[in-house]
């Protein structure tokens, strides 16, 4: 496997790499960081894949973090690029008013990541959800199937670049009443 | 010499008494349930009464909506958020004009702050009407439904004055608002402040000492504080526990700064208290208008940004630059530069967010939306365990959940 190209800041955006957070994290997690943007304001530090599960630990443990609250995670796809899909975690700490996000690169042929359940629960229902639009497999995740969408759907992940909009026809076998 | 005890669970036991038969009962409630508040279904797993495990079904109610964001340009999308949280359309407009404006970075004239932060406030009295008059009708308080319904037709009569519609609103500009007050808004808006306290204390005067809506909701649905903020509730019922977090407050929009107003909190954490933390709020909302009110600056309703803010009619119609400016905006939209961004915002039912990926050009490259009804779908099973089977439907409302939000 060819070795990951270095970390770019993307034009428009500064780089997050001596915001205090990040300097905390990479205290504490030097080897899975990849680098950081900061962009209006908001920052966004990428990690490794396999360090996510020590990572989102450490960011709820450690008091100066202190990180207790889950806003949001959701999941973005790039189909050009080596590794396809990213998911990005937002978090906020409600004692110390701060918020990161994290961005771990998840490849289409691999597409699995840890579960971060375990950490904060209400992570369950917001990693079902990728998985349902995007077709993202969580590992250890309690109860990983279908959403939003019904359990027998079949037309793949809806979210994903690849999917037309108006849908791949299953639609069009529903019987409706004239 | 070891004696062989007949075990009464082995089923050829002969000595065994006769046992009743007993199991847990898998029910489904809804999605055709009135009081799930649109459609809504969940398997509930029982114990006789008691509820041993919930699973709801959601989905009944998607639409697909951040798909279709990704394919309409970001001023057409304005009118996709009403359908979102079809209670507090108001809200989802401001908190959607809010991400796009994060992004542009679009300072706002005071006039149009003062205003929004007004309309929004009116939307959270309709919005936590709404909520008061349907869970007291659905524990069974009848009465108060007619009462809260008759002061939300009273604000909603306002919106249809300052926008023609009640419910899907779209008053909302990006960099702006649609259209000004007129001064018989202002005059109702504080004719109905004015009353409203009077009103408030009769729908208490109902409920606060009612034995039948106490014991409905003491103690039920409990959730401590810790666990609200693991499975990241928000709104009133993360502030019914007693956790202090109000983004109006945490990083304030709006005119929210200017005026002086408190977040109430509650104790406890059950269904009791998130009641009365929605009825505080209630009337902090109102001082709030009433303060904004009272401080309306006079100026522009809309940044000057003609290509982003659509210009004024009377312009296209006279010069001929801001036609072109209208032509291009209505055509193909305004360009957002590349990035990512989050921006929340309180809304009635709770942190309303939008998370924006732009790529550049006039469409959203991906559009999450973070709805607090799905969020708190999540942590249904936890709050609903070990409570009766008629606690569900009070567990349901605590939410003040809304299943276009919860399903996009």
């Amino acid at each position: 496997m060819k070795p990951p190209k270095p970390f770019r800041v993307p034009r428009g955006m500064e780089d997050g790499k001596d915001h205090p957070l990040t300097l905390k994290l990479r205290e504490g997690h030097a080897e899975a960081y990849i680098g950081a943007t900061l962009f209006r304001g908001d920052l966004s530090v990428h990690i490794r894949r396999d360090a996510l599960l020590a990572v989102c630990r450490f960011l709820r443990d450690d008091p100066t973090l202190d990180f207790d609250y889950p806003i949001h995670m959701t999941s973005v796809d790039f189909p050009k690029d080596r590794e396809r899909f990213e998911m990005v975690y937002e978090f906020f700490s409600i004692r110390l008013k701060h918020q990161i996000r994290l961005k771990v690169r998840v490849p289409e042929d691999n597409c699995e990541i840890e579960s971060i359940t375990g950490i904060w629960v209400g992570a369950n229902y917001l990693e079902r959800e990728v998985y349902d639009m995007m077709g993202i497999r969580f590992l250890n995740h309690p109860e990983l199937k279908r959403i939003l969408l019904p359990d027998e759907y079949d037309e793949g992940f809806p979210l994903r670049k690849n999917f037309p909009i108006q849908g791949r026809g299953w639609r069009d076998t529903f019987e409706f009443p004239r | 010499m070891t004696v062989k005890i007949p075990q009464d669970t082995e089923p050829n036991a002969k000595n065994a008494l006769p046992l009743l038969r007993t199991e847990e009962l898998l029910l489904n409630l809804g999605p055709q349930h009135p009081s799930t508040h649109g459609v809504l279904k969940v398997i509930v797993t029982l114990e006789g009464e008691k509820i041993v495990k919930c699973e709801p079904v959601l989905g009944f109610l998607h639409r697909g909506v951040e798909k279709i964001a990704e394919s309409i340009t970001y001023n057409q999308f304005i009118p996709h958020t009403d359908r979102l949280d079809y209670i507090c359309a108001m809200y989802n407009n401001f908190a959607y004009v809010r991400a796009i404006e994060k992004i542009l970075k679009i300072e706002l004239p005071e006039r149009c702050e003062y205003l929004r932060t007004i309309v929004a406030e009116v939307q959270r009295i309709i919005g936590h009407l709404f909520w008061l008059g349907t869970q007291a009708l659905d524990i069974g308080a009848m009465t108060i439904f007619f009462f809260t319904f008759r002061e939300r037709e009273v604000l909603l009569d306002i919106f249809e004055e300052l926008c023609g519609a009640r419910l899907t609103t779209s008053w909302y500009r990006v960099g702006g608002v649609e259209r000004d007050f007129t001064p018989k808004i202002v005059d109702e808006i504080y004719k109905f402040i004015a009353d409203f306290p009077a009103k408030i204390a009769e729908y208490d005067s109902l409920l606060h000492n009612n034995r039948i809506w106490l014991s409905r909701t003491r103690n039920v649905a409990l959730i401590s504080g810790e666990d609200a903020v693991a499975y990241g509730l928000s709104g009133p019922t993360l502030r019914g526990s007693g956790v202090d977090y109000d983004l109006r407050k945490v990083s304030p929009y709006g005119a929210y700064d200017k005026v002086e107003w408190t977040v109430p909190l509650g104790t406890k954490g059950d269904t009791y208290d998130r009641y009365w933390v929605r009825m505080e709020e209630m009337k902090e909302s109102s001082k709030i208008v009433k303060q904004c009110l009272d401080q309306l600056p006079e100026g522009e309703i809309r940044a000057y940004l003609p290509q982003v803010v659509a210009p004024p009619k009377e312009r296209v119609f006279t010069d001929m630059e801001s036609m072109i400016y209208q032509f291009k905006l209505y055509s193909s939209g305004f360009n957002v530069p590349e990035g990512d961004i989050y921006c929340g915002t309180e809304a009635a039912k709770g942190e309303l967010g939008f998370y924006l990926v732009s790529q550049g050009g006039g469409k959203p490259y991906r559009l999450k939306i973070r709805a607090p009804s799905f969020i708190h779908m999540g942590a249904f099973d936890h709050m609903a365990k070990g409570y009766m089977i008629a606690d569900m439907i009070t567990i349901f409302g605590t939410y003040d959940i809304v299943m276009g939000e919860c399903d996009r």
